[in-house]
């Protein structure tokens, strides 16, 4: 029958000669292919102190944004954590006080807000689902660790540092 | 013997045995690094600069880890298995001409343990030996996979010694002796009477045999089907853990190391390298020749290494039919021809 593609080769599959037989010709040609990775320049990276650049999309770890005057955007609204496929987000809200006007910008913040890193996926949808502009996946790679209770990472970790700063 | 004799003996035997392990110590970092180079990376570079603390490291871990013999192993055949596996692999460098003898305060000190007259034999048996250390762990261990990785062992070392004996007989005829001492005195310089003195050169054939049986005896990839992990798990030693599988891995490179000694001594002129008749101290003669042998030993391993993470594995029925159906009629091949040109050209 004649294939789809018109691509079909017949293959022909012929005895081995006496130099096949012999391995030897090909063990030799197998020897000096490997010599010529020999004196290659490795292609590794190393990690730690080396980094391969991101693209410019990359999505690493989360950070909770300021806005002009330093105060925090996110209003504890919840969508994020909705948004979330993983369901790595949770938070707790609380009410702004009065005189902490120049610390959160809406009347409700997140007085608890923590990601837990070994859940998250890093698919964005946070990013994309909240409406105050207030979270982003702009870090690094996630460091490893020992245990599993460091990876849920508060709002210790995730704020970004004060303006003044 | 006088004390002193017996003194020297004993700090030659210390000096080799510590220089055994040392290389083959160094050898699992040399493999971890060649096998990287091989393959575009970098290999183990944490520890230390260059990573030249790895080996110690590995060592420290394998003493660290936890001991375990599994309930239905014979626990006494179980320990024999590794002890006689290192064993045999540290007794091959008895009879190894390390150098010509060295002349201190009128006394001559020879650089060979012991110079007896089948040399060969010895390294023959020893070689033989090992094979039960491994089919010792592999049947105590009371597993599948061991014992598959044991019989196998010892079929494949049966058969290619068969092939490695026949291709030493040829080498024989020529030399005409069975000590080791002797073999490495004539092959003197590097050319001699109009042709090469190394026997490398007058048993082409022999030496090809002879290497592809050493890696076969020392179950060096593309010979490695005892442990062969994609098939067997670990192969032999498989339930090992600890300082007794480190007993094992350790052999495997202190075999590479004597294997590789005495190919350089039988085929490639052993201590001797070119123009050494030009040197007249003979002190400096004796010690340029410790480093030429080291040196052929060290390329010997490099080509070890460098064979494995090349070829791939051999399929279990392949490796027979190359052992008896090649490597036996062509090392025959070889006597008859060696005995018919000894007959008609000298
Ligand atoms: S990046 Fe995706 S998985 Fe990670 S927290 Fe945001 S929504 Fe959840
Ligand atoms: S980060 Fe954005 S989506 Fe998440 S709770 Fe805060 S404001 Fe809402």
């Amino acid at each position: 029958m004649e294939s789809l593609s018109n691509k079909k080769k017949q293959l022909e599959i012929k005895p081995l000669n006496f130099w096949e037989r012999a391995y030897l010709p090909a063990i030799a040609k197998g020897l000096s292919i490997t010599m010529s990775h020999f004196f290659k320049k490795p292609v590794t990276i190393k990690y730690p102190e080396e980094k391969r650049e991101f693209s410019e999309n990359f999505r690493g770890m989360h950070s909770l944004k300021r806005d002009e005057q330093g105060r925090e955007r996110c209003t504890a609204c919840g969508l994020c954590a909705l948004s979330c496929p993983a369901e790595a987000i949770t938070m707790t809200a609380a009410e702004r006080q009065k005189g902490e006007e120049h610390l959160y910008r809406e009347e409700k913040y997140a007085a608890v807000y923590e990601i837990n890193m070994l859940r998250c996926i890093f698919c964005g949808l946070c990013e994309e689902a909240c409406p105050k502009e207030a979270i982003y996946l702009d870090g690094d790679i996630v460091p490893s660790d020992y245990l599993r209770k460091d990876f849920i990472y508060g709002k210790d970790k995730l704020v970004e540092a004060p303006l003044n700063q | 013997m006088e004390l002193i004799d017996l003194l020297i003996k004993i700090a030659l035997i210390i000096v080799i045995f510590v220089i055994s392990l040392v290389v083959a110590m160094y050898s699992t970092y040399a493999e971890r690094k060649i096998a990287a180079f091989f393959q575009d990376r970098v290999g183990p570079n944490r520890a230390g600069p260059w990573g030249i603390l790895q080996p110690l490291a590995d060592g420290g871990k394998m003493f660290l880890k936890e001991e375990i013999i599994p309930t239905n192993a014979t626990s006494f055949l179980f320990i024999v298995g590794p002890s006689l596996a290192i064993l045999t692999a540290c007794i091959g460098s008895a009879v190894i001409p390390w150098g010509q003898n060295l002349e201190i305060g009128g006394r001559v000190i020879p650089l060979q343990v012991t110079d007896i007259n089948v040399g060969i034999l010895y390294i023959f048996g020893v070689v033989s030996l090992g094979v039960y250390g491994i089919m010792i762990g592999g049947w105590a261990s009371n597993n599948k996979y061991s014992l598959l990785g044991a019989i196998r062992a010892a079929s494949q070392n049966i058969s290619y010694e068969i092939s490695m004996g026949l291709s030493i007989i040829a080498l024989l005829m020529v030399t005409g002796t069975l000590s080791l001492g002797e073999i490495a005195k004539q092959q003197h310089g590097f050319w001699a009477d109009g042709y090469f003195s190394w026997n490398v050169f007058k048993q082409p054939l022999g030496f090809l045999l002879f290497i592809v049986c050493a890696f076969a005896e020392t179950n060096r990839s593309p010979f490695d089907l005892p442990e062969c992990e994609t098939e067997l798990v670990g192969g032999y030693h498989t339930e090992y853990s600890s300082m007794k599988l480190g007993f094992y891995l350790f052999a495997e490179y202190i075999n590479m190391f004597i294997s590789s000694a005495v190919m350089a001594t039988l085929y490639f002129g052993g201590y001797n390298f070119p123009f050494m008749d030009l040197i007249h101290s003979p002190n400096l003669v004796a010690i340029l020749g410790v480093v030429a042998l080291f040196i052929k030993i060290f390329m010997f391993i490099f080509f070890f290494m460098w064979v494995r993470w090349t070829i791939p594995r051999f399929r279990y029925d392949q490796l027979m039919d190359l052992g008896w159906k090649t490597l036996i009629p062509l090392a025959i091949a070889n006597i008859v021809l060696t005995g018919i040109f000894m007959t008609f050209f000298k």
